[in-house]
């Protein structure tokens, strides 16, 4: 039998981060608003009111475009798409159609340790619909209607036809989202609806040079719902393609409890979009400077900051890729560099750099993950400073490590800075060595089965008399040297 | 002081001196306005609102201004403003069924610009609905009467605005001109109407038609009086992103300078089709300006000039069907109770709201969009738009004037033409192509055929209205036309 071919295309709209909606000037931040509180005339649809372009939203949606390489359209202007809705109030979504801000780019991915570079085929600017609520339980048999949404600033990212699975899928909407975060164009946020896709999904016998009848596949809600849509529906056209069943180009729902894609529209119900260029607002002019000035303040985008990280901090490209996962965390690693070299002047700042990322790869990203999984420091009290304050009284030997980890937990409860942490509890590393030595002599004296084990060669029983050294100093003591003096000790005695 | 002295003749810049002079106050011009507007509109039909309370009130704010000496432009006058444009609080209906109930939350920037200028806005006239016609035939509230001739239509869309300035019931009003609809009318009713350079007045408010073609202009029964209107209701507005950001010159103060070595092309169409009369009218006008100065051209080719009528109706109705989609019944206006879902619900909201020409044009435009059509008609439009633009521009590197009749004869009878829309279409051959240019053009009163007004073109260069209106003022100068007043 032939192998099958998966050919999948994604639209993905992003609502962008401005203040304003993208015509009028009402708020465009609506969630957790009542209903139809962050409306006016214009986004309401009213009589004889006219569109005005939100600039930001023109120079987000540019940022995206030259953060993927696109090239960016010296003339760009606005169409009518038009659809009769309730949720589209004045009957014509204000969207682009034949001179789109941004053409052609690609979105580049590892998948299985290789890149997967996608192609994008448009970035274009619309404004959001009103959102209707049905089956509610307010006024039976009717739907109610949200306007606050109408008008948010929309860019919608079209990829070409150049996936070919499920993975492949997520991992180019993984990388298209951290970059939308990184260059602040959007909080690309699937839960609140700021990052919606539907899938174009077609399959044919590989080798051919022709596409399948494409299905578009809408209503997925997460990563794992457009993962598990796209998959049965490669599935689903497989079979038939195999069984030589027409595959009919039509539009259908994902139904997430069932697990499978239902038919919504065929073609012929296709709407006829009647698309004409919009007569209230000329078309806008993207000058080469504009764009450059664009192009200076587009920030450093993941790729490129974690093959910096590599080279000036010395680390391992995984670790720079987890360092640099999202711009939060890449922020916070570096400043914490810089404090801690400020403290310790003598060291290399690549030796600095090692123990830092440790730390926040490890013991910090644990408490972060316990808050929640996109968790970042600027959601707790802990600063940068705080982390190489910590990592200081370390290097110094004023606390051992152990005692770090829970000065670290200490901080992240709000108990205080580093140094109040240590001097409330206690934390303070031991270095009176006749203190010490009285431990350790007491250690030695209460396990003589250890001591018996340990001089007969079994090794693992210093451990544990480690441990029981660990704890009586509630870990005030630095392990090593608690090993050491426990040797020197045991073999006096002999 | 007995206010039945008060001459409602009178032109506004005449109210506005003796208002100051505390001649009379603004409460007494307004009163007997109101009064003598309820009775002539019993026979012209010419307003959907008369708002007697909300003018009478505003009136005595207006005199109390005008008492601590505050310098308004048109403190205290009375105009009318077509149901077009939205005025916060008030009904506006754009003549349809549709929006009968609608009371809009927002003015629309003229409005806003007349309330700050000192207006007193007496009410909302009538005209086609959503501005769609060219007879004033097509309003819910019935046909307007032309006051000339109450057997005959005012013209339109702007009828009702044109025929209350020619019976004298107010001395100024606003309309709007998507393909003739401030012209025409104002010619059949033989008063000034003034269609502006596109993007010289604010759109914002007025309820779209063809949102690419029209301006709000101002109408009125004396030239200086016109240009006052102008000089307020024009301007840049952030709100409208079409309107040009240029200076707006105080064009009533300056109307004085003449037309001397002044260059007026007339075009070698322009009588076809057109009354036989007609001709003697232009020639005898062409005179009075070559008599001051003007140098005349006749023969004019503007090959263009006859793809205007096809391409206006590709564009406008094509724009009106997507500005028209909004009226859904689902938050405001007209909303059909009978339905078993959604898309009857729509059906029937939009079946019962809107009337027959308008449906007429929304289908046009629909087909004229659609999938396969679009290149055939709607983008051959387009193009035949940039080449009348680029025809009028080359006779206006030459040329500071064109000059043609407004309409190729005067007002016909209600009901003549409402069966045979080909031939109502016609009757905007000569002021379709300027809204296809965008230039500014202006009709004014130039004699009378069978007793019934007719008026004269002046087309202009993209923001020349001030030539414009010295033109038409050279010619009020040796004229007695726009003196001449109906009696119905
Ligand atoms: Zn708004």
């Amino acid at each position: 039998m032939k192998k099958i071919q998966p050919v999948i295309g994604l639209e993905v709209h992003v609502q962008l981060n401005t203040r304003s909606k993208m015509f009028c000037s009402c708020s465009r931040d609506y969630f957790n608003s009542e209903p139809n509180t962050k409306v006016c005339p214009v986004c309401l649809g009213m009589p004889g009111v006219l569109p005005v372009i939100n600039k930001k939203a023109v120079n987000l949606t540019i940022l995206t475009g030259l953060a993927f390489d696109c090239s960016i359209s010296p003339i760009s202007s606005f169409a009518r798409k038009n659809y009769p809705y309730p949720d589209l109030v004045k009957g014509y979504q204000i969207s682009q159609f034949e001179e789109p801000l941004c053409i052609g780019g690609k979105i580049s991915f590892m998948l299985n340790n290789e890149i997967s570079e996608v192609s994008l085929e448009r970035i274009h600017l619309e404004e959001d619909t009103a959102r209707l609520i049905h089956n509610n339980s307010t006024v039976q048999d009717s739907s109610l209607m949200d306007i606050n949404r109408s008008g948010v600033p929309l860019m919608e990212v079209v990829s070409d036809p150049d996936m070919h699975s499920a993975d492949q899928a997520i991992g180019y909407l993984k990388k298209l989202r951290q970059t939308l975060r990184y260059i602040d164009v959007s909080d690309a946020d699937m839960e609140k609806g700021s990052f919606r896709c539907d899938a174009n999904i077609s399959v044919r016998y590989e080798g051919d040079k022709t596409l399948g009848n494409k299905v578009e596949v809408k209503n997925m809600n997460s990563f794992r719902s457009i993962h598990r849509a796209i998959e049965t529906e490669i599935e689903r056209q497989s079979k038939m393609l195999n069984a030589g069943e027409e595959i009919v180009q039509e539009t259908r729902g994902f139904v997430d409890a069932k697990g499978i894609t239902v038919s919504q529209r065929s073609k012929e119900q296709a709407h006829d979009y009647r698309y004409f260029p919009e007569p209230d607002l000329p078309p806008l002019f993207n000058s080469d400077l504009t764009i450059s000035n664009l192009k200076t303040s587009l920030k450093e985008l993941p790729n490129i900051k974690s093959k910096r990280f590599e080279k000036q901090y010395g680390l391992l490209s995984e670790e720079s890729e987890l360092l640099a996962s999202t711009k939060q965390t890449a922020d916070n690693f570096e400043e914490s560099v810089k404090e801690y070299q400020k403290l310790l002047k003598n060291n290399t700042e690549i030796e600095l750099a090692k123990t830092v990322a440790n730390w926040y790869m490890g013991d910090i990203a644990k408490q972060l993950n316990q808050i929640s999984p996109d968790a970042e420091l600027q959601d707790t009290q802990v600063s940068p400073r705080h982390i190489s304050e910590l990592l200081q009284l370390i290097h110094k030997k004023q606390i051992t490590v152990s005692s770090a980890k829970v000065v670290l937990e200490k901080m992240f409860n709000n108990e205080g800075t580093p140094s109040n942490i240590v001097d409330q509890e206690g934390l303070g590393q031991l270095n009176n060595t006749d203190a010490i030595i009285e431990i350790i002599l007491n250690v030695i004296k209460n396990n003589e089965k250890a001591i018996r084990d340990y001089n007969s060669g079994k090794t693992s029983a210093l451990g544990y008399l480690v441990g029981q050294v660990m704890k009586e100093t509630r870990g005030r003591i630095d392990a090593n040297e608690a090993s050491q003096l426990l040797i020197k000790k045991i073999s006096e005695k002999k | 002081m007995m206010d039945t002295n008060i001459d409602l003749t009178l032109s506004a810049l005449k109210h506005i001196h003796n208002m100051t002079e505390s001649v009379y106050t603004s409460k007494q011009l307004i009163d007997k306005t109101i009064k003598n507007l309820h009775l002539q509109d019993s026979k012209l039909n010419a307003y959907i609102t008369i708002l007697d309370e909300y003018a009478f009130e505003r009136s005595i704010a207006m005199d109390e201004k005008i008492n601590r000496g505050e310098e308004l432009p048109l403190a205290g006058v009375p105009i009318a403003v077509k149901d077009m444009l939205a005025f916060k609080g008030y009904p506006t209906t754009a003549g349809s069924r549709t929006l009968e109930n609608f009371i809009p939350t927002f003015n629309s920037t003229v409005v806003e610009k007349l309330i700050n200028a000192g207006a007193v806005i007496i009410g909302k006239t009538s005209c086609d609905e959503f501005a769609m016609g060219s007879s004033n035939e097509h309003a819910f509230t019935g046909p307007v009467h032309n006051p000339w001739n109450l057997d005959c239509v005012p013209g339109g869309s702007s009828g009702g605005s044109a025929a209350t300035v020619a019976a004298r019931g107010v001395p100024l009003s606003v309309g709007t001109d998507t393909g003739g609809s401030i012209r025409q009318p104002a010619s059949f009713n033989g008063i000034y109407g003034l269609k502006p350079t596109y993007g010289r007045v604010s759109r914002y408010g007025v309820v779209a038609f063809a949102s690419s073609l029209e301006q709000v202009g101002p109408m009125a029964y004396n030239i200086h009086d016109l240009a006052l209107l102008l000089s307020v209701i024009a301007g840049h507005d952030p709100k409208d992103s079409t309107t040009l950001n240029e200076v707006v010159p105080d064009y009533h103060t300056s109307l004085d300078q003449g037309i001397k070595g002044m260059k007026i092309a007339v075009p070698d169409n322009i009588y076809d089709g057109a009354n036989k009369i007609m001709q003697s009218k232009i020639n005898a006008a062409l005179e009075i300006f070559k008599n001051n100065g003007a140098e005349i051209t006749e023969g004019i080719s503007i090959p263009s000039w006859e793809s205007a009528l096809p391409a206006y109706y590709l564009i406008a109705p094509s724009e009106a069907s997507a500005n028209l989609s909004r009226y859904d019944g689902f938050r405001y206006g007209q909303s059909s109770v009978e339905y078993s879902d959604l898309w009857q619900r729509l059906e029937n909201t939009r079946g019962l709201g809107f009337g027959k020409e308008v449906k007429r044009r929304i289908l046009l435009g629909t087909y004229a969009l659609s999938a396969g059509y679009y290149d055939q008609y709607y983008k051959k439009a387009l193009k035949l738009r940039t080449m009348i633009k680029n025809d009028f521009k080359k006779i206006f590197n030459d040329y500071d004037f064109i000059m043609t009749p407004t309409t190729p004869a005067p007002a016909f009878k209600i009901g003549e033409r409402i069966t045979n829309p080909l031939e109502m279409y016609m009757s905007d051959y000569y002021t379709l192509p300027i809204n296809i240019a965008g230039n500014p053009a202006i009709s004014i009163p130039c004699g009378f055929i069978d007793d019934l007004p007719v008026g004269l073109q002046i087309i202009g260069k993209d923001l020349e209205e001030q030539k414009l209106l010295q033109c038409a003022a050279v010619y009020e100068k040796e004229t007695t036309w726009n003196q001449e007043i109906p009696s119905f």
